[in-house]
């Protein structure tokens, strides 16, 4: 175990968050709000003072050893502190009194989930809620990956990769160019050009500046915090239709963009997670809108409702124009089937990913072909090429973790007692980042009614959907901590 | 600068931590997943899995951006192939071929032509061509020769009964009595620049820099005979003996070669008419004696196997053979290997990526440009030869004036074919050539690098 690397990591990491919390202290400031303000101030002296001590501890760090395991450690234990760091502002301001409400905050934030415990956004300040639609931003790409396009760390060697593989999304990640400081630039040079783009449509609309950058924000990371109690439904046709289309364009892999930057369009459109994506998208929003066309005065009011909830739920941000709770149980249920396939692998969105569903069916569908022919012999095509037997079979227990991670913690949750409906789409919503699920948690509702212990099960859902659950998992193996 | 790397064996694995070190943007091609994912994780390059001498291949890893492919693959046709084919899809191309097959060693020349490659490199020749010089200074572990052979630095061991044992560096001129150089130190895994104070100690790693005519008199006076080789055993009979044969025997040494393979026998009987060629089982302690290894002055072990090579060897040394060479294809083995007798070792991949690293520095900048790099105690430092021309700065003002950066050392400089170890007073001049040894992460591409200005 490389400690000393990995405290260089988490301390430049926290490094990082404490400069970003500077928007917000200057906002408080700028509002009068001294209250929040000097909340986001001692926050940043804790966390200058604990950067000061750890890099202190790891100046004398050696290079080498730095694997899989560190890699994993690294990104699933510096969450669990920038989280820890992040929650404080709240705290100390006194608008989230509570330790672990705010600490539920700021991880729904930060793993882009959007749920909520406050019964009403409105009141907070502006700073704070700069600050919660920023950590979607930040924890939608990875703040690692920010460190990696900033920072040279540890230089030449390749151990990066495991950092860009434990915080990435999918079960295949890999470089976009030779060099990964350079990859991690052009992810996040892309993620900017993509959030600004939506910043400005949404300006065009007519939207208050504070109030779009933080749903841009609350967008790019696929999120779902928004400055209002009623999320987006106050706004108007045209601002939901930009939020519609750019949840989308958020939920689609960044590699895919990477190709229409090199105008490889080719490869673009022939890429099959996407053409899933897409055909899913479609199909479910068409279905809705028939299966709620008399809840709305026109085909196309339900239309416009069905394509932003199905967008929403598919790329797990979690705004709402309308009430899903209410809708029949068959759109109910294909936004539930949606919540758990999820977006595409390598974007910012959470759910089992596309990417994965598709790696499953094909090898399902080489099963029965095997039943049918047990001598046949057959290899499964991806966009260029083969699959690697090895990526089936780390897909495959994937989903048996992802399971047994999903029916734990609804057993755990549902000692609250709450309807089986209410426990179930709560887990299933903070364990693929999406944020508002069915009946209490529903669109209107929040999670402020759970116990302590219940909110501490669905934080841990929502930082090991986000990081796709092993680096959570490996720190509470007794042995990731061995020295060998 | 973009460089494919095509082939991820020993030749292309050390290339691609060396140059991906040097900052440049690499691309790895090989039909071996499993080898490319542990590459990934040691190295900061990008991979591509399939046949690198397949068009799609090589537009998917870039070719059209690319500066520099190296092809490196395992069969020389593939290697050819993949040259050719990435050169007619990018002529800009600038194209590495490794060539190892003796039978296309008298074609390289047209081949070049043939198949527009800037540049050939056969490690195993590059090994014969480094056993042949080692053989001709025995005592010397390592011999890297700069100026057109006219300064050397060359590799010693100092043995606990050494005239140079626990001597301080300033004392050294006294014992050798001729201009030397101590410009490296390597004792365990650490290597560092001496100074006068300095004590040598037993089991050190000194390199020191002669001009080439002072080698044998360096090595009279510190005490190690010095009796040319009259006789070699050859352990194994593969491309390195072949080609060491080849050139040993115009030199009149008497050379005999082990060789297990039977067909193999034949066919260097074929080629090599004039070579003893014994048909036997070198692993076998009964064949080595029956063959007389104990009455050899030298013995090479260049087998296919690295420990087959350490255990040879390892037996030669209780035997007493004076001279052992032994030849280790892996590289990672450096700081086990030096802990052993086992004598010089020469390792083929180090040369070929040597000359390969070299051309690419050299592409790199276009002038002042290195005319040779060295990697001298396993890897730590590295010689530099550099001519001195109309760009290089502060020339004709003596050295101790000027400030050169920290790990860096100027070892020689040769004019007008007479070649000196540089004091305080010395100066640069057009035309002279210098070698320059720097340690550590100092890298110097131009002469004008060494100046901390």
């Amino acid at each position: 175990m490389n400690l000393k690397m990995m405290g260089y990591y988490i301390s430049m990491l926290l490094a990082v968050e404490g400069l970003f919390m500077f928007p917000a202290l200057i906002l408080c400031f700028a509002d009068g709000d001294s209250h929040a303000g000097f909340a986001f101030l001692y926050t940043m002296l804790i966390t200058t003072a604990i950067v000061g001590i750890l890099q202190l501890l790891c100046r004398k760090r050696p290079s080498k050893g730095f694997y899989e395991r560190e890699g994993m450690v690294c990104v699933g234990l510096g969450w669990t502190i920038i989280s820890i760091l992040g929650c404080l502002p709240f705290c100390f301001s006194g608008e989230i009194p509570h330790f672990i409400d705010a600490l539920f905050e700021i991880v729904s934030g930060f793993t882009t989930t959007g749920a909520t415990i406050l019964t009403d956004v409105e009141v907070i300040s502006r700073g704070l809620l700069y600050w919660r639609s920023f950590s979607h931003w930040l924890g939608g790409m990875g703040v690692l990956v920010f460190l990696l396009a900033i920072a040279p760390l540890g230089g030449k060697g390749g151990f990066t990769i495991h950092i860009l593989r434990a915080e990435s999304t999918g079960p295949n990640v890999g470089k976009l160019v030779p060099k990964m400081r350079q990859t991690a630039s052009i992810l996040y040079l892309l993620y900017i050009l993509l959030t600004v783009l939506n910043l400005i449509f949404l300006l065009i609309g007519g939207m208050p500046f504070f109030e779009a950058l933080c749903i841009a924000m609350g967008t790019a990371g696929t999120g779902g915090f928004g400055t209002y109690n009623d999320s987006i439904a106050s706004y108007t046709p045209y601002l939901q239709g930009v939020c519609t289309v750019f949840m989308a364009l958020f939920g689609v892999n960044f590699g895919c963009y990477y190709l229409l930057l090199l105008g490889d369009f080719r490869r673009f459109i022939r890429n099959n997670e996407l053409r899933m994506y897409i055909a899913i998208l479609l199909l479910s929003t068409l279905l809705i809108s028939i299966n709620i066309r008399d809840f709305y005065p026109t085909f196309w009011q339900a239309f416009h409702h069905s394509a932003f909830q199905v967008s929403s739920i598919m790329t797990t941000t979690g705004f709402a124009t309308a009430n899903f709770d209410l809708w029949p149980s068959f759109s109910k249920a294909i936004l539930l089937a949606l919540m758990f396939i999820g977006a595409c692998a390598g974007s910012t969105g959470g759910g089992f990913k596309c990417g994965r569903a598709l790696i499953l069916l094909k090898s399902l569908r080489r099963s029965i072909h095997k039943v049918l022919n047990p001598q046949k012999v057959e290899v499964i095509q991806t966009d260029d090429g083969f699959l690697d037997e090895d990526v089936i079979s780390k897909t495959a227990s994937y989903l048996s973790a992802y399971v047994i991670i999903m029916l734990v913690s609804f057993l755990a949750i549902s000692i609250d007692g709450f309807s089986f409906t209410t426990s179930f789409s709560a887990v299933t919503a903070c364990f693929n980042n999406i944020g508002p699920g069915f009946d209490m948690v529903g669109p209107i509702g929040n999670f402020s009614e759970f116990s302590i212990f219940s909110k501490l099960v669905l934080i841990f859902d929502m930082l090991a959907g986000r990081l796709e659950i092993f680096p959570m998992l490996m720190i509470f193996s007794r042995r990731t901590w061995r020295k060998y | 600068m973009n460089i494919i790397v095509a082939g991820n064996g020993k030749v292309g694995s050390t290339l691609t931590r060396q140059l991906s070190a040097e900052g440049y943007d690499l691309t790895l091609i090989d039909s071996n997943p499993k080898i490319l994912e542990s590459t990934v994780e040691l190295c900061d390059v990008m991979v591509y899995e399939g046949n690198a001498a397949s068009m799609s291949v090589l537009r998917h890893a870039g070719i059209k951006e690319a500066d520099l492919l190296i092809a490196a693959a395992g069969a020389d046709e593939v290697n050819l192939l993949c040259c050719a084919t990435a050169h007619r899809m990018n002529p800009n191309l600038h194209t590495i071929a490794r060539i190892r097959n003796p039978e296309y060693a008298e074609q390289i020349y047209s081949m070049r032509e043939i198949f527009a490659l800037s540049m050939i490199v056969n490690p195993e020749r590059q090994a014969a061509a480094e056993i042949a010089r080692l053989l001709q200074f025995p005592g010397f572990l390592k011999r890297d020769s700069f100026a057109k052979g006219r300064i050397e630095i060359v590799e010693l061991k100092i043995e606990p009964n050494s005239k140079l044992c626990d001597v301080a560096l300033s004392d050294l001129g006294n014992i050798i009595k001729c201009s030397v150089l101590v410009c490296m130190v390597a004792r365990g895994s650490v290597a560092f620049v001496p100074d006068g104070q300095f004590i040598l100690r037993a089991n050190d790693r000194i390199f020191v820099t002669a001009p080439t005519n002072n080698l044998a008199l360096l090595l009279k006076n510190i005490g190690i005979i010095t009796k040319r080789s009259d006789s070699v055993m050859i352990v194994g009979g593969g491309g390195i003996s072949y080609y060491l044969a080849q050139q040993l025997e115009k030199t009149g040494i008497y050379v005999k070669i082990i060789e297990k393979d039977y067909e193999r026998c034949r066919h260097l009987a074929t080629l090599l008419p004039n070579i003893e060629i014994v048909h036997g089982d070198a692993s076998h302690k009964a064949t080595l004696e029956s063959e007389r290894i104990d009455k050899f002055d030298s013995l090479v072990t260049a087998t296919g196997m690295d420990e087959m090579n350490m255990m040879i060897s390892l037996y030669g040394h209780t035997l007493g053979v004076p001279q052992i060479i032994t030849k280790i294809s892996h590289v990672y083995s450096d700081e086990i290997i030096h802990n052993l007798p086992v004598g010089s070792v020469v390792c083929p991949t180090t040369l070929c990526t040597n000359s390969i690293v070299r051309y690419v520095r050299a592409m790199r900048n276009q002038t002042g440009a290195a005319l040779s790099v060295h990697t001298i105690a396993d890897g730590h430092a590295e010689a530099t030869e550099f001519s001195v021309d109309a760009n290089t700065l502060h020339c004709g003002e003596p050295l101790k004036t000027l400030k050169t950066k920290k790990n860096v050392l100027i070892v020689s400089i040769t004019r007008a074919g007479r070649t000196e170890i540089p004091n305080g007073n010395s100066s640069f001049h057009r035309g002279d050539i210098v070698v320059i040894v720097s340690t550590g992460d100092t890298l110097i591409y131009q002469l004008n690098d060494i100046f901390d200005d």
